[in-house]
């Protein structure tokens, strides 16, 4: 009887997929994941070079750190600054640029700020200040949070000074556009997880385009110096395939409702 | 092994708790043949002074000495308390449960436990639960399950006490029959009836004190001292 | 409202087409949480018993300990394992993190102290119960273990099954210690959280209409499987 049980936990325990021969671990943002595009890219991936990419989708926050725990292959991110801290630390090999989608500005239907007939992004989130519209933010540290800061910033407003219309939820994109939908408020989120989020109530996209909205994605491996079990080889291999023609039309033809989200723009390493 | 861990003696010993005497101090010595009761009124120190002979009653001073070595002398002895303890599983294995936890083999084991089923008329009932047993089929199967082990001591506090005469019966012919057996009983009641009809010795407890220990017919004949008179003439002893 | 009633239709639909992902990550749910509570009942059952027998020094801190891991949230024992686990951690060599077997331990560090909790308050009546006649017939601390572990299989089921009720239901350790990768350690619970995330309401729903289901199912299963046990030998 005890060995029984006993030889059960350990089938139980080895799991199957250690079978699998080439397996890379992909640290993502959770906008990335939300937009679908994993799910177009992954499959092709396997085709083309047998490799499975296993996604890990978290917060760019714990993205970077995985990555500095060697705990993944690769990352892949949207967060400048922080990359280039991750790299300047030598946490990284390189960083890839490999396509860019762009943040846009979700409200209520009737706009009460006004904020669909605004110039720039700053402009807009100066009306949503000036009318105390109520305003959600991820508040969670991640790279669409940081682009917010950023925003507010550049328009000259202190968040720490925003009375109670300024909520910040600390959650996800899809945890924050469910407050926001909740409460009727203003948000800014990455169009792809706007456009694959499935409870959009009364809200709806009131403004986008200005440049300095663009989210630029890029690819990091991580430095097999520091983590000698990385698969570095493998995450070169996955880059090559992402800066190359197959991941180039797959990327400019994904839409999401008839809508472009990204667009392919693979330079070269910085 | 030795052939008996006869006679008991029992030096000074007391057993007390929360700064009170419940029993002792006592000094006694129990031979090696004889079928002893220990009869009292309720509260007196029966069930103690049987729980620190078996030696599951921590004394507070003295001692009570077997002889024999410590490990083997608890061994020879089996108790049955005054509610009977029944472990929540069939008959048959209320039964075998003393045998398994020595290295009796299964087979045997369960031998055993019909013959004592039978014995003690209870073979209908073997697969059946312990615990939905009527008060005197428990007592029976809490004695057989003492006398599996063939102890060379029987210890029962109050056996028949909550029972009917048909019951009592039958258990006091358990008992006769054990006894004729060699097996040493030590017994408590505060039937008079069946002390008489049982006992070859009698030990008088009274607050916590032995007050008398003489050969039965002495002590139901002449009683010694004036609490044992009138515990004997029905009086109600404080 | 409406969204209860999607919520079953998806989970209607789903089941009605057996849908492949839906059978795997339900699987990987069972092969975890089922792997958790054989282990974790393996350590939990003996512990509760010994905490009712025995009376060791550090008896009363161990009881007061499990009590309050009781009250640990999942997610900081998902943080404790993964540093361990993490490459940079001290068992990092394994290449656990991100199995299915990490977020085993996980769960079984979750529901030890509600199993141990559970099974040594009911092996102390048990005790008390037995106390006497188990001393009088001068069994070993082992022996008497055994005893109670045995008579009090059904009250220790019982305890065992709030295990697995805690332990299927799960997901903040296991977010972090699995990571949710699709295909490797993706479960009913980590699924419901990525689905809501993503808006996706009805099909959340219906992941957790199919999670209650598993758990009624699994809890008939045990029961019956012991009933037809407990008849045989009675
Ligand atoms: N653990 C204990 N603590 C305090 N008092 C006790 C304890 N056990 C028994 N007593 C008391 O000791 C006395 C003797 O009890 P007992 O030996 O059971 O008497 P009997 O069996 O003759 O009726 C009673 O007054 C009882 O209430
Ligand atoms: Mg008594």
């Amino acid at each position: 009887m005890i060995r029984t049980v006993f030889l059960t936990a350990c089938m139980m325990l080895m799991s199957p997929n250690a079978l699998w021969a080439e397996n890379i671990k992909l640290a993502v943002t959770t906008s990335f994941h939300n937009s679908g595009l994993s799910e177009v890219l992954l499959p092709a991936i396997k085709d083309d070079l047998e490799l499975t990419v296993q996604l890990l989708v978290v917060g760019t926050g714990q993205a970077l750190r995985l990555g500095e725990a060697g705990d993944v292959d690769a990352i892949l991110v949207h967060s400048r600054k922080a990359e280039e801290a991750f790299l300047s630390a030598g946490f990284g090999t390189h960083r890839r640029e490999i396509m860019y989608n762009d943040f846009v500005f979700i409200g209520p239907v009737d706009d009460p700020a006004n904020v669909g007939a605004s110039e720039t992004a700053v402009a807009a989130l100066q009306k949503i200040a000036v009318a105390r519209s109520p305003f959600v933010s991820r508040g969670d540290d991640s790279g669409t949070h940081k682009k917010e800061r950023s925003l507010w910033q550049a328009a000259s407003l202190e968040t720490g000074e925003f009375g109670s219309w300024y909520r910040s939820a600390g959650a996800g994109m899809g945890a924050s556009l469910n407050t926001a939908s909740g409460m009727n408020a203003y948000i800014m989120a990455d169009r792809a997880s706007w456009l694959n989020f499935g409870n959009k109530g009364d809200l709806a996209l009131l403004f986008s385009g200005d440049p300095v909205l663009f989210n630029q994605y890029a690819f990091l491996p991580v430095n097999p110096v520091l983590h000698p079990h990385v698969r570095n080889d493998l995450a070169l291999k996955l880059e090559e395939w992402l800066i190359g023609d197959r991941a180039r039309e797959l990327i400019n033809s994904y839409t999401v409702s008839g809508e472009t989200l990204f667009i392919f723009n693979a330079g070269p390493n910085d | 092994m030795v052939k008996t861990i006869l006679p008991l003696e029992i030096s000074n010993a007391s057993v007390r708790r929360r700064g009170k005497t419940l029993v002792g101090p006592v000094d006694l010595i129990l031979a090696e043949k004889g079928f002893t009761t220990v009869i009292g009124p309720n509260g007196a120190g029966k069930t103690t002074l049987l729980r620190m002979m078996h030696g599951i009653e921590r004394l507070s001073q003295g001692t009570v000495t077997w002889h024999g070595p410590n490990a083997e002398v608890r061994g020879r002895q089996a108790f049955v308390f005054q509610s009977p303890i029944m472990m929540r599983r069939s008959v048959r294995d209320n039964l075998t449960y003393p045998l398994t936890l020595g290295k009796t083999p299964k087979t045997e084991a369960r031998q055993q436990a019909e013959d004592w089923a039978e014995r003690i008329n209870l073979k209908s009932a073997l697969n059946r639960k312990a615990t939905v047993l009527s008060g005197g089929e428990r007592q029976k199967l809490a004695i057989a399950r003492a006398l599996i082990r063939k102890p060379d001591i029987l210890f029962l506090d109050e056996p028949c006490s909550h029972l009917d005469g048909r019951a009592t019966r039958e258990i006091e012919e358990l008992l006769q029959g054990a006894h004729e057996k060699g097996i040493r009983i030590i017994m408590s009641t505060h039937d008079m009836g069946q002390a008489k009809r049982l006992a070859s010795e009698v030990v008088f407890i009274l607050k916590g004190r032995i007050h008398e220990f003489s050969p039965a017919d002495a002590f139901f004949d002449t009683p010694g001292t004036n609490e044992a008179k009138a515990f004997l003439s029905g009086d109600i002893l404080e | 409202m409406t969204e209860l009633f999607e919520g079953l239709k998806a989970a209607f639909l789903l089941l009605v087409r057996l849908d492949a992902d839906l059978v795997e990550i339900t699987l990987r749910s069972l092969q975890v949480t089922l792997s958790a509570l054989v282990i974790a009942s393996a350590i939990a059952l003996p512990l509760g018993a010994i905490l009712a027998v025995r009376r060791f020094r550090f008896r009363r801190a161990t009881i007061a300990v499990l009590n309050a891991l009781m009250g640990l949230p999942p997610v900081v024992v998902g943080l404790c394992v993964y540093v361990m686990f993490s490459r940079s951690g001290p068992f990092g060599v394994l290449g656990l993190l991100f199995t299915p077997t990490a977020m085993i331990i996980a769960q079984v560090i979750i529901i030890v102290p509600l199993i141990a909790s559970i099974a040594h308050q009911s092996l102390r009546d048990l005790w008390a119960e037995y106390h006497d006649l188990l001393i009088s017939l001068n069994t070993t601390q082992r022996q008497r273990i055994a005893t109670l572990l045995w008579d009090g299989r059904r009250a220790l089921l019982t305890a065992s099954l709030a295990g697995f009720g805690r332990a299927i239901g799960e997901v903040g350790a296991i977010m972090v210690v699995g990571g949710n990768i699709d295909h490797a350690t993706r479960v009913l619970t980590t699924a419901i959280a990525l689905e809501t995330g993503k808006g996706n309401f009805a099909l959340a729903l219906g992941l957790g209409f199919i999670l209650i289901a598993l758990a009624i199912a699994v809890n008939f299963a045990i029961h019956w499987l012991t009933r037809t046990e407990v008849e045989g030998r009675w």
